[in-house]
């Protein structure tokens, strides 16, 4: 029997051709009865232009690559930069201190970024926006954010200054294979990543028990991951620092025993790429850092434990269980001259569909729950579904990383150096107790004014 | 009479002197005696600034970091470049091509460079430490170590900056007179006196320059620290240059910053001067 032939005939062609073209012809106006349907009007601010700047991340490019797609719903023309994090930390703050910041929409890290937002007044509340329906579109599904991105976007007055965006939970990496190798289960506590990463350590063969950040500021998160076991912050909520007692210290010698004895050499001074180049290539057994390396990872071009990653939540330390969180935000410039246009793009920059393409492409996890309600991606996902039971289990327990502050950057920098003379041998408590007496004036100093 | 009005001429240079150099120098000292956090008002305070520098332990680190990295960045490329020199100014096949080979890294982009290096330092999977153990020596922590960052840090300067003075003093050497040591050779004296006695003296001048350009590139040196060590481990290698981007673009103190930039400019001024006081002391007799 001969099979059919599949060329397409002249006929099919023309249909196809011919229902494209009725696509293209009537594809407006169906967006246009479907913004009538939800009684919305995106146009309203068309032929407007909106100034973005955004962190160089794969989130970002993600969004501006769209953009097109929202210009086409609102007629709103988007100009968009993205740029390199420590730059555009910098470039927010000096802009917004001139006063007259040159983007209308801006990306904030909010756990670095939250307190000094407020006491610069830099962002415009967005709650009066979100409660005028000719503004804000039904499909906002404003309970559909999760509470981890709330928190971070909420200041303390209530003030809505951004639209949650992006949350990482850190969470313990781990190689499957060289667990089942040495016969050692998934630790339990916080004192059990130890006895692992002992036996799981094996210099002569290259490999090491546990990796994570050395390099001074990036190493801050691992060591207050670590104090969350205590149940405890950095700083209490009279702004009183906790990083001279017991538990801090205790937190230190974790970290330093971490680092120190079971760590590859050099980890004084790797980063999270470091980290994880040691990780993907079967050097390390653990590797604590945020919860957005499972695409790298998965990658058999560029990872030696592709399908061999466990994905699991921090165990719980001697007094709590928390999963160390950190948030990013979109907020609108309190000088805009644009916020209605503004506030329509953050609208459409954090819908359902931008949520769930940022989880597909595993550029992080959403600020949002719904993408973890489409059974669909998680079942298609190569990161399986450890991954996403591990965002979810880590939401529940989530607590910020790092402290509410203005000085969050001398901060990191402060301890950071005192989290790497530990892993130089230095001793916890002492270094703990230097850096909390250099920080302290700077902590009072910076909400003075 | 017409009165004559050539001064008129040197108004716009002086008013673009005036606004690029004069005015953030004035701007700079203005802000060093007030403390003006991005974050907070701005208040007069006079020299606390510089007091508070003072007794700043991390400063004094930073400088002393800065001196040792400048020493060892600039006496290594002018041995280096100085005997690269001397070989590529003798004739022999292919000098042509193994000096262009031997001036490329000078194009390289710093930054571009030193994320190159830094792969090459990985202290697991870099190419330096592989090489190292396949001949039986032990592995380095490179720029993974506190001790030995800053070396780490000079073999990148001396593969960038070598060749600069090696062009400069081969430059020198070609403009020699031969009639030195014709008369040397009549009397008799070896190679190493010639070079001892004729070459070294001759050529010193162009020696002295390099020393003041490379030290003057190794004290402002900051995109290879920044991009391979970012300062560390820790603070390592944290020069005043490092302190200085931390102080003003991390933590935005940027009076606190500015007292450190009127501090660091006098510290080389003083340098310069002393160089070019030797400088002039090297110089020709004719």
């Amino acid at each position: 029997m001969t099979e059919p032939s599949k060329r397409p005939t002249r006929r099919d062609t023309l249909r196809v051709a011919g229902a494209l073209g009725a696509t293209a012809l009537f594809a407006p106006a169906m967006i246009r009865a479907a913004n009538a349907q939800s009684g919305f009007n995106w146009k309203r601010f068309a032929g407007q232009k909106v100034d973005v700047l955004y962190v160089k991340n794969t989130r970002a490019d993600m969004l501006v690559a769209k953009n097109k797609e929202f210009e086409a719903l609102t007629g709103i023309q988007i100009s968009a930069e993205a740029i390199p994090e420590q730059q555009q930390r910098q470039k927010v703050t000096i802009e917004f201190t001139s006063g007259k910041p040159t983007f209308d929409v801006v990306a904030l890290s909010m756990h670095v970024q939250k307190r000094i937002a407020a006491k610069g007044k830099w962002l415009t509340d967005l709650r009066p926006f979100m409660a005028d329906a000719s503004l804000t579109s039904p499909e906002l599904d404003f309970a559909d954010i999760g509470q981890a991105g709330l928190n971070f976007s909420t200041q303390n007055d209530g003030t809505l200054d951004t639209m949650p965006k992006f949350v990482d939970y850190w969470i313990l990496y781990y190689n499957k294979e060289l667990f089942e190798q040495k016969g050692v289960a998934y630790p339990k506590t916080m004192d059990e990543i130890v006895t692992a990463a002992e036996k799981l350590n094996d210099p002569a063969k290259g490999i090491y028990g546990f990796v994570s950040r050395g390099l001074k500021n990036a190493n801050v998160p691992v060591w207050t991951s670590w104090l969350l076991g205590q149940g405890m912050e950095t700083i209490d909520k009279s702004g009183n620092l906790l990083t001279a007692t017991p538990e801090a210290a205790w937190a230190g010698e974790l970290y330093k025993r971490l680092n120190k004895d079971f760590a590859p050499p050099g980890t004084i001074g790797f980063n999270w790429n470091e980290c994880q180049t040691s990780f993907a290539t079967g050097r390390a057994a653990m590797w604590l850092d945020g919860i957005g390396f499972a695409a790298p990872l998965e990658d058999k071009s560029k990872s030696r434990v592709a399908g061999k990653v466990g994905y699991g939540v921090v165990p719980p330390g001697p007094k709590a269980h928390h999963s160390a969180i950190f948030g990013d935000g979109m907020g609108i410039a309190r000088t805009s001259t644009k916020k209605e246009a503004s506030w329509l793009y953050i609208q459409w920059a954090t819908n359902k569909a931008n949520q769930l393409a940022m989880l597909k492409a595993g550029a992080g996890s959403p600020a949002r729950n719904s993408p973890f309600d489409d059974v669909e991606t998680i079942r298609a996902s190569t990161f399986g579904k450890q991954w996403f039971d591990t965002i979810l289990a880590s939401a529940k327990i989530g607590r910020p990383g790092l402290p509410v502050i203005v000085p969050v950057t001398e901060f990191r920098d402060i301890f950071g150096v005192a989290l790497t003379n530990m892993i130089g041998g230095a001793d916890p408590k002492t270094e703990l107790a230097k850096a909390t007496e250099q920080f302290k004036p700077v902590l009072e100093k910076s909400e003075q004014g | 009479m017409v009165k004559r009005r050539y001064w008129l001429f040197a108004v716009p240079a002086t008013v673009v002197v005036a606004a690029v150099i004069v005015f953030p120098w004035l701007f700079t000292i203005y802000m060093s005696v007030h403390d003006w956090n991005v974050s907070g008002a701005v208040t007069f305070v006079a020299l606390d600034n510089f007091r508070a520098l003072f007794t700043d332990q991390r400063f004094y680190e930073s400088v002393f970091h800065t001196l040792y990295f400048t020493v060892l960045a600039v006496v290594f490329p002018i041995l280096l470049g100085t005997a690269a020199a001397l070989v590529f100014h003798r004739n022999f096949k292919g000098r042509g091509l193994l000096r262009g080979i031997f001036i490329m890294p000078m194009m390289a982009t710093p930054v571009a460079v030193s994320l190159v290096w830094t792969m090459m330092f990985h202290p697991q999977l870099g190419v330096l430490n592989y090489l190292l153990t396949s001949v039986g020596l032990p592995a380095s922590q490179w720029v993974y170590s506190t001790s030995t960052v800053i070396p780490t840090l000079v073999i990148v300067e001396v593969w960038h900056w070598t060749p600069l003075v090696m062009l400069i003093v081969l430059g020198g050497l070609a403009n020699l007179p031969r009639e030195p040591y014709e008369a040397a050779e009549i009397d008799g004296a070896n190679a190493f006196h010639c070079f001892r006695y004729i070459t070294l003296p001759l050529v010193w001048p162009f020696i002295m320059i390099a020393l003041i350009l490379r030290t003057i590139d190794a004290l402002k040196a900051f995109d290879t620290i920044y991009v391979i060590s970012q300062g560390g481990p820790g603070t390592a290698s944290e020069t005043i240059n490092i302190f200085l981007y931390l102080q003003a673009f991390a933590f935005f103190k940027l009076g606190y910053a500015s007292a450190v930039v009127l501090i660091f400019f006098a510290l080389i001024i003083a340098l310069s001067l002393l160089l070019l006081h030797v400088r002039q002391k090297s110089k020709w007799n004719v």
